[in-house]
């Protein structure tokens, strides 16, 4: 039965409006938006859903871990609740303002400290910076091949069997465990946690790690580990402008929208 | 290791062709290489690799490294991956561009962890600060809410491009370069993954990517039937139909119709989204459209932020009386 590590992030809701959205120039940094609650990154819940069919199939044990700070119970929770086993949380001032280096070299140490594994999951990228890097880092950090951007998983004769999205398709990969999979949304929409998974995720086992508890060199970690410089942070300026073509009905105003189109010769 | 030297970029052939992307990055590369006074070289790496070198100088570069070998016929990590590794050793270059494709996307954090440098992915702008000298890249970040300028001092400077966002320069058989041929020193045992099928989903018709108009349906479209109100318009005026991405999750339309963030940048002349609330990540997609237009019933969709023109109303009542009345334009 394989053991299983997703990771995962908690961020402010990427679906909030964008006009919530708000950043400080001078700090570089996003303003907490009031009122959007915090999420699962949403290709990282589909990274737990990925790992919870492996389980369906096959059984085994999945260990969720979460690099983060001011994580929300119920949020964080959710993958125990989706039926993960357990759940780790690595909080430590030394692994803010970390790049996606940095990131990865802490969660790669945290794996190492998990131990046991055949295959971890990650989301294509995190739905706030959408970088993309974590995934891919940790499989190099680790020295195991990875197969990003899949949409459909399956463990089949002891090899991980992966539809892997690119541009005019799809292609089928194997790959022998131990890997690393990075999972995109085309895999379909993560489970709902059920009541008695709610429940049941209470009682499940939630460790915090600190920088020294996973053995980590501190000059790796954070803001001193990261090689990527943010220079500047800035929402660009929309020229609002658009035409409002009316009508007496909804009918009329697409008669009128026609009309508008070959005034300004774009038909 | 050395002074590092040069703009490189990471070519990508497709049916044996050189990639629209790479035509774009050389480009746009050849830019950079000249405000710095650098070299531009592109690497070259499948099987069979053929005249495409002096067609990239054509398009630009001054050095092509060409790396042939049967285990490059596809594109898979473990092959690629250690193949660029030892050409950047080699030729040392100041700057490595790659795209942001299904290749560059995996390809270039693993190959900027194991050179020990900072890639930044998914630019739309890379420029040379006059200053420092070092390249500066912009990407969208938050789903398309802000932007970042990244730069880093470790050596090469990386960064993948998006779609379309630097021009290709006009073909100069003229110009001259340097063709050079490197051992790809890979062995089977090497590869960890294998490729055991490549499934097409491709639509018939324009290619999303080229189409001159393109209509999108969002989630307010309802259904797969629903999508074919689309098609009739689309075809009309010779354009593709596109999708958000609900529609694809909910598997109304193949995710290979899926604009955005994750999926196709297009660039038409005319763009009409139906039926969709103009999401960030949707709308990353849809920068390079020329003329926006709208109709949504929600007239507080983020949509009518970013169209030219707009109908407030619902798509079912709107569409046909557009479709018939452009019909009767378009004959007359």
């Amino acid at each position: 039965m394989p053991n299983m590590i997703v990771c995962v992030k908690q961020i402010a809701d990427p679906e909030a409006p964008p006009g919530s959205f708000k950043v400080d120039e001078a700090a570089k940094r996003v303003l907490p938006p009031s009122g959007v609650s915090q999420v699962i990154s949403p290709f990282d819940e589909q990274a737990v859903e990925a790992a919870l069919r492996i389980k369906d199939a096959h059984g085994g044990r999945i260990t969720v871990i979460s690099l983060g700070k001011d994580f929300v119970g119920d949020v964080i929770k959710k993958p125990l609740a989706m039926g993960a086993d357990e759940l780790v949380l690595l909080e430590d001032a030394a692994f803010e303002d970390a790049d996606s280096r940095s990131t990865a070299y802490a969660l790669a140490m945290a794996i190492k400290k998990v131990g046991e594994y055949d295959l971890i999951f990650c989301g294509r990228q995190a739905a706030d910076w959408d970088a993309g890097q974590v995934g891919s880092g940790i499989a190099e950090l680790l020295g195991i091949p990875s197969i990003t951007v899949a949409k459909n998983v399956e463990l089949a004769d002891g090899k991980m069997r992966v539809e892997r999205v690119v541009a005019d398709g799809y292609e089928v990969v194997e790959v022998a465990p131990p890997a690393l999979i990075t999972v995109s949304n085309e895999l379909g929409e993560p489970r709902y946690p059920k009541l008695k998974g709610i429940m049941s995720a209470k009682t499940k086992p939630v460790a915090t790690w600190t920088a020294q508890d996973i053995g980590a060199d501190t000059s790796q970690l954070g803001a001193a580990g990261a090689r990527a410089k943010l220079l500047k942070l800035f929402v660009p300026v929309k020229e609002a402008k658009c035409e409002i073509i009316e009508g007496e009905n909804p009918e009329d105003a697409g008669v009128n929208l026609a009309l508008k189109l070959r005034e300004v010769k774009l038909i | 290791m050395a002074e590092n030297k040069g703009v490189m970029v990471c070519g990508e052939i497709i049916e044996g062709k050189l990639a629209a992307i790479t035509l774009e990055m050389l480009g746009g590369s050849r830019a950079l290489a000249d405000t710095l006074g650098e070299e531009l070289c592109l690497v070259l790496m499948g099987s069979g690799i053929g005249n495409l070198a002096t067609e990239a100088i054509a398009f630009g570069a001054d050095k092509v490294y060409v790396v042939d070998d049967p285990l490059l016929a596809d594109y898979q990590t473990d092959s690629y991956l250690p193949v660029m590794e030892k050409v950047v050793k080699e030729a040392a270059p100041n700057i490595l561009i790659l795209g942001q494709t299904a290749i560059g996307r995996d390809l270039a954090p693993k190959l900027a962890f194991r050179l020990d440098t900072a890639v930044a992915m998914d630019c739309i702008e890379l420029i040379i600060d006059p200053e420092s000298k070092l390249m500066l890249g912009t990407r969208p970040v938050y789903g398309g809410n802000a932007r970042g300028v990244y730069a880093c001092d470790t050596k090469p400077q990386m960064a993948t491009v998006r779609a379309k966002a630097m021009e290709p320069r006009e073909k100069d058989d003229s110009r001259k370069g340097e063709v050079i041929s490197i051992e790809s020193g890979l062995d089977p045992s090497m590869l960890r993954t294998k490729i055991v099928d490549k499934v097409k989903e491709e639509v018939v018709g324009i290619k999303l990517e080229d189409a001159e108009v393109v209509i999108c349906g969002g989630r307010g479209m309802g259904s797969a039937e629903a999508f074919k109100e689309l098609e009739e318009l689309a075809k009309l005026l010779g354009g593709a139909v596109g999708a958000t991405r609900p529609p694809c999750d909910d598997g109304w339309v193949p995710s290979t119709l899926q604009i955005g963030l994750t999926g196709k940048i297009i660039s038409p002349t005319l763009y009409v989204g139906v039926a969709l609330s103009g999401s960030s990540q949707h709308m990353a997609g849809c920068t390079g459209s020329k003329n926006i237009i709208a109709i949504n019933k929600d007239a507080e969709a983020n949509i009518f932020k970013e169209a030219q023109f707009g109908v407030v109303g619902d798509y079912k009542k709107v569409l046909p009386a557009l479709t018939e009345k452009l019909k009767e334009l378009l004959s007359g």
